[in-house]
C-alpha cells in the first residue's frame, strides 16, 4: 500500500513539474524569445554564482565532517607510508590551489559575462604568450611531482633491507594463507598440484612425487603455515612474497599505505617497516577494537568483500614467545615425524599441541 | 526554403524537396528503409542516440540497485524481490552475486554502450557530414551495419541478464583468471560467454563506424573546408575515431585469447591455479598480466574515446554561446592530438600494483602525468573563451560549463592516482571511483547532454523544453558533486571498491551514514534523468517548432541546411566554405557564417 502511495506521489510530482515546464514555455512564447532568454539568463547567471558560493561552503563542511574519518588524521603505520603521505599532501596542496582558482574563475566568468544588452563580446582568438605560460607552468610543476613520486616509488619497490624478515602471503577465494620460513630462514619449494586443502593448503613439496618429478624439499619441513592472522614485529622490516592460489587478489594494507596484487603463477613482493604495535595503534586511533586489516583490493569473486586478514604488530619479545609456540605445517600433516610426538609415544594419544590443533581446525574449516 | 514551409508541412515536404534534387535516392521509402535499415547518417545517429538512452537508463537503474545495497545493507526490499526474482534479491536483500553482476554490467554498459556508441556513435554520425559539408558518410551501408552490430551486441548483453547462472560478475575489466575459469565464479559461466560475444559484436560495430568517420573527414569535406577550418567538434570526433581504430583490435585479440583459454584448453592467461572444490587446473606457463596489458591498451584510450567527443562539443557549444571565438583554436587541436598520442602510452598506469616491473611503472608515471599538460591547456583555453564573452545560458551551454567544472575536479585527482607513489595507497579504493566518474563518466555524460540539447533542434526540428532542461541541469550537477565528492574521503580511508558490504570491517565501517546519504542522492539524481528522458521523447513529437534555420546564431554548416534536412542534407549545391568556424563578434559583426567569403576590408585572421 505504501508503495503504491509512494509511486502515486512521485508520479504526481513529475506531473506538476511537467505542467509548470509546459506553462512556462507558453509564457515564453507569449513574451517573445528575446525576453525569455533574458530572464533565463538572469536566473541561471545567479545560480552560477550561488552554486560557487554554496559549493565552497559545502566543501568546507564536507571536510569538517569527513576528514576525521580518513587515515590522514593519524600517522602512517609504516615508515614507507610516511612518504606516501608526504607526496599526497604536496599533491593535495598543488591540485587544491588549481582547483579553487579554476572553479572560481569558471563560475565567476559565467556569472560576470552573462549576456547583457549592448554588451559585446571581445574578439580574442589567441595569444601565444598566454598559451605558452599555461603550457610551461603545469609542465614544470608536474616535473617536480614526477621526480618526488619516482624517488619514492623506487624506494618502495626497491630491495628490502638485509635484516628483513620474510613472510609469504597467498590469496585464495576467500581468505589469506601466511607462511613463515621457520628456523632455516628459507621458504621451501611448493607446487600447486600438490595442494590438498586439508593438510597442505599451499602445495609444499615435502615428499617425493614421481607423477610430477618432485623431490622432497627439506626446507619445507620447518615452514610454518597459518591463516587469518599474521604476526609482524614493530620496527623490523618485513618482506612479503605474495602469490595467489586461484584468481588475482590484492594485499591491501590501508594503514600502512601500501598494496600489491597477488597473481597466480607470478610471485610479487612488497616490503614495509611497521612503526606501531597493534596496541599502540589502538591508543593512537582511540579505538579499542582497532586491528590492522588486510583488505582484498582486487575483485576476486562473490566473496571478495569478506576476504579479510588481520595483522598483529607486536614487539620482538612477544613475537618470539608466539613463534616458539608454532608448529611447522610438516609436523601437522605428518604427526609421526614430529619429534615432540616421538618423545611422547608412551603416552596414550598422539596429540598435537594446542596451536597446531587450532591451526589444523582452521585449515579444515577454511577449506 | 522559407520557414513557413517547414512549419506548415513538416518533414514530408522538406524530404520531398530534398529528393527533387537527388533523383538517385528512392522516392518512396518504406517504414523499414526509413526508420530501421536506414542509410541516412542522421537517422543512424538517432538510432544510436535512442539506443544509447535506453542503455543509459538500464545502466543507471543498475547503479541505483547496487547503491541500495551499499546505502541500506541491512534493509529488506521484499517488493524488489517480487519484481526481480530470487536470483537478484533473496530474502529482500540483493545477493552478492547480483551485486557484482550489477556493478560489472553497469560499468560495461555505461562505458561502451552509452559513452562510446551513444556518444560518438550519435554525434560523429550526426555532425561529421553536416559540419564538413557532405551529403552522407563515406560508406552509408557500412554505417548502417555499424549500428546493427551495436544493436545485436546490446541484445546479447541484455540476454545475459536472464541466464540461470547470472550475467558476468567479474568487473567490467574482466581480469583473467576470474573471467577465464568457469568455476571461479558463477558469473564466469554462460554469462561470460554472452558478455564476450556482445563485446566482440560491439568492437566490430565501433571499427566499422570509426573507419567511416575517418574516411569521411579526410575525403569528403566540401570545397574550401581545409582541415584547419573544421569545427573543433569534428577534430575531436576524428581523433576519437583514430584512437578507436588503433586500440579496439588489441582488445579484440585479448578477447580471442580469452575465448581460447575458456573453451579450447590453452594457457595464455592461466598458470598455477587451484580452484576450491575443483582442484588443480592443468594450465601452466601463462601470465594473467598479459590480459591486463591487452585490455588496458584499449582500456585507457577508451577513456579518451569517451572524453574527446565531449571536449570537442563543449568547445563548439561554448564558443557559440559565449558569442566569442574559441580561444587558441590551434592549441586546442594540438592538445587533442597530444592527448590522442599520449593515450596510447599510458595504459599501464592501471597496473602499477599488478606486479609489473617497477621500472616499467616509472616510465608510465612520467607519460601519464604528461597528459595533464594538454588537459590544462584545454581548461585554460575554455576559461579564456568565457572571459569577456556575452554568455547565453542555453541548456547546452549550462551542460558545457558543468562539463568543464567536472573535468577540472576529476582531472586534478588524476595527478594523484597517476603518480605511482600515491597510487600504491589509493589504487582500487573509492578515490579512484570518484576520480574516473567525475572526469570521464559524469563529465562525458554532461558533454553528451550538452550535445543533445544543442543539436536537438537540428535533429528533430523542435526544441526541448527549457524549464525541464534547467531543472535537469542543476539537480544533476549538484547531485554529481554530492555523490562523488565525498567518495574521495572514503578513498582516503583506504575503503576498497567493489565491496558488497563494509559493516564487518573495522577500517571502513565508519562511512555507513555517508553511504546512505550518497544512495539517497543517487535515487534523486536518477529520477531527474527520467525527467530528461521524458523531455527528450515528448519534445520529439510535441516540442516547440523551430522556425529559424539558425536558432543559436552559429557559424557552422549544419545550420545552413533546411530545418528538417532530407537524405542528402542540402537542397541543391553543397555550400562552399571561406573561413574558420569561429568568427563571432569579429569586426563588430555578431557572427559570420563559414559560407561567407572574406570581405575586402576584413581584418586578417584565418
Amino acid at each position: 500500500m505504501t508503495m503504491f502511495l509512494t509511486i502515486a506521489v512521485i508520479v504526481l510530482f513529475f506531473l506538476v513539474i511537467f505542467q509548470i515546464a509546459k506553462a512556462s514555455e507558453y509564457v515564453g512564447v507569449l513574451k517573445g524569445e528575446k525576453e525569455t532568454r533574458k530572464q533565463a539568463n538572469k536566473i541561471n547567471g545567479f545560480f552560477m554564482i550561488a552554486f560557487l558560493v554554496l559549493g565552497l561552503i559545502g566543501l568546507y563542511w564536507c571536510n569538517e565532517l569527513l576528514f576525521k574519518k580518513t587515515l590522514l588524521v593519524h600517522p602512517s603505520a609504516s615508515v614507507q607510508g610516511e612518504k606516501v603521505d608526504s607526496i599526497l599532501w604536496i599533491t593535495l596542496i598543488i591540485t587544491g590551489a588549481v582547483f579553487l582558482a579554476t572553479q572560481i574563475l569558471l563560475f565567476w566568468f559565467s556569472f560576470r559575462y552573462q549576456e547583457k544588452e549592448n554588451n559585446k563580446s571581445y574578439f580574442f582568438p589567441h595569444n601565444s604568450k598566454l598559451e605558452f605560460i599555461w603550457t610551461a607552468v603545469p609542465a614544470i610543476v608536474l616535473t617536480i611531482l614526477i621526480i618526488i613520486g619516482l624517488r619514492d616509488w623506487f624506494y618502495f619497490t626497491g630491495d628490502a633491507p638485509k635484516n628483513a624478515m620474510q613472510v609469504e602471503i597467498t590469496g585464495k577465494q576467500f581468505g589469506w594463507i601466511f607462511r613463515y620460513p621457520g628456523a632455516d630462514g628459507i621458504l621451501g619449494k611448493k607446487y600447486y598440484k600438490e595442494i590438498d586443502p586439508a593438510t597442505n593448503s599451499l602445495g609444499l613439496v615435502w615428499k617425493n612425487d614421481t607423477t610430477y618429478n618432485l623431490k622432497d624439499d627439506p626446507a619445507t619441513h620447518d615452514d610454518i603455515v597459518m591463516e587469518q592472522t599474521l604476526y609482524l614485529v614493530k620496527d623490523k622490516p618485513v618482506k612479503f612474497i605474495i602469490g595467489s592460489r586461484d584468481v588475482i587478489h590484492d594485499v591491501g594494507l590501508p594503514q600502512f599505505r601500501l598494496k600489491m596484487d597477488a597473481v597466480p603463477g607470478i610471485p610479487t613482493t612488497m616490503w614495509l617497516t611497521p612503526k606501531f604495535t597493534t596496541e599502540e595503534m589502538r591508543k593512537i586511533t582511540n579505538n579499542p577494537n582497532f586491528d590492522y586489516e588486510i583488505a582484498c583490493d582486487q575483485l576476486c569473486g562473490n566473496g571478495h568483500y569478506s576476504m579479510k586478514g588481520i595483522i598483529k604488530v607486536v614487539t620482538q619479545e612477544e613475537f618470539d614467545i608466539w613463534m616458539a609456540k608454532q608448529k611447522p605445517a610438516y609436523y601437522v600433516a605428518f604427526p609421526d615425524k614430529d619429534p615432540d610426538n616421538k618423545k611422547a609415544t608412551d603416552s596414550t594419544a598422539k596429540q598435537p599441541t594446542m596451536a597446531a590443533t587450532k591451526l589444523l581446525n582452521n585449515t579444515v574449516a577454511k577449506n | 526554403m522559407s520557414n513557413e514551409i517547414a512549419l506548415g508541412a513538416g518533414a514530408g515536404l522538406t524530404t520531398e524537396l530534398a529528393h527533387e534534387h537527388h533523383e538517385h535516392h528512392e522516392h518512396h521509402q518504406s517504414f523499414l528503409t526509413k526508420y530501421v535499415f536506414s542509410t541516412d547518417h542522421k537517422m543512424i545517429s538517432k538510432q544510436f542516440l535512442i539506443t544509447g538512452i535506453v542503455w543509459a537508463f538500464i545502466g543507471g537503474l543498475m547503479s541505483v540497485l547496487f547503491r541500495l545495497q551499499l546505502g541500506y545493507p541491512d534493509a529488506h526490499f521484499y517488493w524488489l524481490q517480487d519484481v526481480l526474482g530470487k536470483f537478484w534479491v533473496d530474502d529482500g536483500r540483493i545477493t552478492p552475486q547480483a551485486y557484482y553482476a550489477l556493478v560489472t554490467i553497469h560499468g560495461t554498459v555505461m562505458i561502451f554502450f552509452v559513452l562510446t556508441a551513444g556518444l560518438s556513435g550519435t554525434f560523429a554520425n550526426f555532425l561529421i557530414p553536416l559540419q564538413i559539408g557532405a551529403r552522407d558518410m563515406a560508406s552509408p551501408f557500412m554505417n548502417m551495419l555499424s549500428y546493427w552490430f551495436f544493436a545485436a551486441g546490446g541484445l546479447v548483453m541484455l540476454s545475459s541478464l536472464f541466464v540461470q547462472t547470472g550475467p558476468f560478475s567479474g568487473g567490467w575489466v574482466a581480469y583473467a583468471p576470474l573471467s577465464a575459469v568457469r568455476d571461479a565464479s558463477p558469473g564466469s559461466k554462460t554469462g561470460m560467454d554472452l558478455w564476450l560475444i556482445a563485446m566482440i559484436l560491439f568492437v566490430v560495430s565501433s571499427l566499422m563506424g570509426g573507419l567511416n568517420y575517418v574516411a569521411t573527414v579526410l575525403n569528403m569535406r566540401t570545397k574550401g573546408m581545409s582541415m584547419t577550418r573544421l569545427p573543433l567538434s569534428i577534430w575531436a570526433l576524428f581523433f576519437t575515431a583514430v584512437i578507436g581504430i588503433l586500440s579496439f583490435p588489441v582488445l579484440f585479440s585479448g578477447f580471442i585469447l580469452l575465448i581460447f583459454d575458456r573453451n579450447f584448453g590453452t594457457s595464455f592467461y592461466l598458470s598455477d591455479i587451484y580452484i576450491n572444490g575443483v582442484g588443480a587446473l592443468p594450465n601452466e606457463g601463462g601470465t594473467a598480466i598479459l590480459y591486463q596489458h591487452l585490455f588496458w591498451f584499449l582500456g585507457h584510450p577508451e577513456v579518451y574515446i569517451v572524453l574527446l567527443p565531449a571536449m570537442g562539443m563543449a568547445s563548439e557549444i561554448m564558443s557559440v554561446n559565449s558569442r566569442k571565438p574559441i580561444f587558441g583554436y590551434m592549441a586546442m587541436i594540438g592538445s587533442l592530438f597530444a592527448i590522442c598520442i599520449l593515450s596510447f602510452m599510458v595504459w599501464a598506469h592501471h597496473m602499477f600494483v599488478s606486479g609489473m616491473n617497477p621500472f616499467v611503472g616509472s616510465v608510465f608515471v612520467l607519460l601519464t602525468l604528461l597528459i595533464a599538460v594538454p588537459s590544462s591547456i584545454k581548461v585554460f583555453n575554455w576559461l579564456t573563451t568565457l572571459w569577456r564573452g556575452n554568455i547565453r545560458f542555453t541548456p547546452g551551454m549550462l551542460f558545457t560549463i558543468g562539463f568543464v567544472s567536472l573535468f577540472i575536479s576529476g582531472g586534478l585527482t588524476g595527478i594523484w592516482v597517476g603518480n605511482s607513489a600515491i597510487d600504491i595507497h589509493l589504487h582500487d579504493t573509492y578515490f579512484v571511483i570518484a576520480h574516473f566518474h567525475l572526469v570521464m563518466g559524469v563529465a562525458s555524460m554532461f558533454g553528451m547532454f550538452a550535445g543533445i540539447y544543442h543539436w536537438f533542434p537540428k535533429m528533430y526540428g523542435r526544441y526541448m523544453n527549457n524549464t525541464l532542461a534547467y531543472i535537469h541541469f542543476w539537480i544533476t550537477l549538484i547531485g554529481a558533486y554530492l555523490i562523488f565528492w565525498p567518495m574521495h574521503y572514503e578513498g582516503l580511508a583506504g575503503m576498497p571498491r567493489r565491496y558488497y558490504d563494509y559493516s564487518s570491517w573495522e577500517s571502513f565501517k565508519q562511512f555507513a551514514e555517508l553511504n546512505r546519504f550518497i544512495s539517497t542522492v543517487v535515487i534523486i539524481t536518477f529520477a531527474t534523468q527520467i525527467l530528461f528522458i521524458f523531455n527528450f521523447f515528448y519534445s520529439i513529437f510535441k516540442g516547440r517548432v523551430v522556425k529559424d534555420k539558425n536558432p543559436w546564431g552559429a557559424t557552422t554548416l549544419e545550420w545552413t541546411t533546411p530545418i528538417r534536412p532530407g537524405h542528402g542534407n542540402w537542397d541543391g549545391e553543397i555550400p562552399e566554405v571561406h573561413r574558420w568556424a569561429y568568427d563571432y563578434n569579429k569586426d563588430g559583426r555578431e557572427f559570420i557564417p563559414q559560407t561567407e567569403p572574406i570581405g575586402a576590408d576584413e581584418t586578417e585572421h584565418h
